[in-house]
């Protein structure tokens, strides 16, 4: 297989690169100076594209790789592949559902405990001296809040489970009611946001969940509520989430993804009821490794002519 | 005994002024007397020897007033010590003992905001959640790339020192992110299934992560030593939300300097507000100023349990958090 050629857009994951180069020819994009150069040279010849959260596969690249035969995301979100143009062109697409499940749901209630308990912020005065001048503020209870979740799917469920260990009542919103489930369930965002103290976005990135927080949503969350956002930064009306919070409209938010990556507002610098991480949602090195074998195995059940792992399409 | 004067309320001795008691005067001051110590011009000795040799109630915040023997002398009354802490290691528990004074603390108030403490510190240090956000904030993600990876939580040997309370509320929430829970205790507990290790050494040999939410006493000061974290090893984490003299401090920081042990998060330190500056420099340890408890909601709920106990000492009925075999 080592003269397949495998395209790797942007750089992803040391590991996932090493295995790669052992069984195919990896074509790392982010390394030539002339990218639309690099791809008509190489567009006889590959066949496979390794994306993640940020590069996948759009319309344009597919259309440039005739002979592209499958993408496979190094991630769970697909939202920048082009499913409908791969389908019509019987492109296969891969993800990493379930291995990443625990961590993005781990990390949702880091932030939630952070942001309440102002976890960062206090490290920060204790580092700067000024908890010599004088004790720290009262924070926000994490326990027995109400926390709503949008997205009752694997990652969903997993951060409703740990809520209830905290006695969180749960409640949720989902494209439909799951009844088999003991949740509160309410027809709309909205509604939701009006009925829960945390509101975590856990549903994936489509043309109907884009801004599927916007203003009446935050407003409805309200000045103690705070937003926690393990989805995809489109989710989120950008604009409108840091004008809330600068006005006080939104009691607190925790960010992992953004609308343009790794582009964070800097306005939200500045707020102590505000948590920023970098897109470290799966980044623990225990899966990423187990990702990136999710990878390598299903590129290898493809190319060997074998079912594929997790297929998407 | 209930005083059974019915024009005199029930007398209730304080030494010195808190917020917390704010509250608890505005929803108690019909039901209750106070006799405040710091309304008097007097010294407080003076004070409670020629106004409160009758008092058989004292409401204690003991971060402010250690309640020592000398001041047990004080009060030949006394029968009952609220104390608005989950910690006594203030209280000359001897001297209460010697005297027959009953204790009621704030243990089952303080236990879920405690134990959030101690699950999000040990989520912030393996998540590195408050380096990230110093990355970010700093402008690293823009120009230095993708930040580097934490630890995964789950699967986890979490080892809880002290299965009070707290040590309970802790295992609770992590069993939730797939831990496995180990623990020491003074005793073992016979109603839960988590592995018990008598020695705390052993239970550090194999845990990767140490919870300390003990009391701090005679038997548990300095107990977190050199021998127990070199047990923990390179990869393991320590969380202290219990007192900062559980662990000893010096060799925590050696260890962390040297890489011994992973990371630490920390509520706690043993000379309060000291800590020790070479832990400003290392991203592996979350610091936090001893603010476990202090939540909107804890300050309430202590107030009504304050109250609670004191109605149920005043018309002769069980306690409410009464600290049995201290």
């Amino acid at each position: 297989m080592e003269s397949i050629a495998v395209l790797m857009p942007i750089p992803m994951s040391s590991y996932l690169e090493q295995e790669l180069e052992k069984r195919f020819n990896l074509l790392k994009l982010w390394t030539v100076p002339n990218k639309t150069q690099f791809i008509k040279d190489h567009s006889a010849s590959i066949r496979a594209i390794v994306g993640n959260a940020s590069a996948g596969a759009d319309a344009e690249l597919i259309a440039a790789l005739p002979k592209l035969e499958i993408v496979s995301s190094f991630s769970v979100g697909i939202d920048k592949v082009d499913l409908k143009t791969c389908k019509e062109k019987g492109i296969r697409v891969t993800n990493t559902p379930d291995v990443l499940t625990d961590d993005v749901a781990d990390l949702a209630i880091g932030l939630t405990l952070a942001v309440l308990r102002r976890l960062c912020e206090s490290d920060r005065y204790v580092r700067s001296g000024q908890w010599k001048e004088g004790d720290y503020k009262l924070t926000t209870k994490f326990t027995g809040k109400t926390v709503g979740i949008i997205g009752l799917g694997r990652i969903g469920k997993a951060v409703a489970k740990r809520a209830e260990a905290f006695s969180c009542p749960i409640a949720y919103f989902s494209r439909t009611e799951k009844p088999d489930l003991k949740f509160k369930y309410y027809p709309s965002v909205v509604e939701l946001a009006a009925n829960c103290d945390v509101l975590v976005v856990a549903c994936p990135l489509t043309e109907e969940t884009r801004h599927i927080i916007n203003r009446e949503v935050i407003n409805a969350l309200g000045p103690k509520g705070v937003l926690i956002n393990v989805g995809r930064g489109p989710h989120v009306d950008e604009p409108e989430l840091v004008s809330a919070l600068v006005e006080g409209r939104l009691g607190g938010a925790g960010l992992d993804v953004y609308e343009k990556e790794p582009e964070v507002p800097e306005e939200l610098f500045a707020l102590e009821n505000v948590v920023l991480l970098p897109h470290v949602g799966s980044g623990t090195v225990e899966t990423r490794s187990t990702m990136a074998d999710l990878v390598i195995g299903n590129l290898e059940a493809h190319f060997l002519k074998k079912p594929l792992l997790t297929p998407v399409v | 005994m209930a005083q059974d004067n019915p024009t005199q309320p029930h007398q209730v001795l304080l030494l010195l002024p808190s917020h917390c008691f704010t509250a608890l005067e505005s929803k108690a001051s019909h039901k209750f007397h106070f006799l405040k110590a710091w309304d008097s011009p007097l010294p407080q000795a003076q004070f409670l020897q020629s106004h409160a040799t009758s008092s058989q109630v004292l409401l204690s915040f003991p971060k402010e007033t250690p309640i020592t023997a000398q001041l047990l002398q004080l009060l030949p009354s006394l029968k009952l010590l609220i104390t608005i802490s989950a910690g006594l290691d203030r209280v000359d528990l001897a001297a209460c003992r010697a005297r027959g004074v009953r204790i009621a603390n704030s243990s089952p108030i303080f236990a879920g905001d405690v134990a959030d403490m101690a699950v999000g510190l040990f989520l912030d240090v393996m998540r590195k959640i408050s380096a990230a956000n110093r990355y970010v904030r700093d402008g690293f993600w823009v120009s230095g790339g993708d930040f580097v990876l934490g630890s995964k939580v789950g699967g986890k040997r979490v080892g809880i020192v002290g299965l009070g309370h707290i040590g309970l509320q802790v295992a609770k929430r992590l069993e939730a992110f797939d831990c496995k829970i180990l623990y020491n205790s003074r005793k073992e507990k016979p109603s839960v299934s988590y592995p018990f290790y008598s020695d705390v050494c052993e239970l550090a040999a194999n845990s990767d992560v140490l919870v300390i939410c003990c009391a701090l006493t005679a038997q548990t000061r300095h107990m977190i030593n050199k021998k127990v974290l070199l047990a923990l090893g390179r990869e393991g984490v320590i969380v202290n939300v219990g007192r900062g003299a559980i662990i000893d401090e010096k060799e925590m920081v050696q260890c962390l300097v040297q890489g011994e042990i992973k990371g630490a998060g920390l509520d706690v330190f043993e000379n309060e507000p000291q800590v020790p500056k070479e832990l400003f420099e290392l991203d592996n340890v979350v610091l936090s100023p001893h603010k476990a408890v202090l939540t909107a909601d804890c300050f309430t709920d202590v107030t009504d349990l304050a109250m609670a106990n004191l109605e149920a000492f005043f018309s002769n009925k069980p306690l409410l958090s009464e600290v049995v075999n201290y």
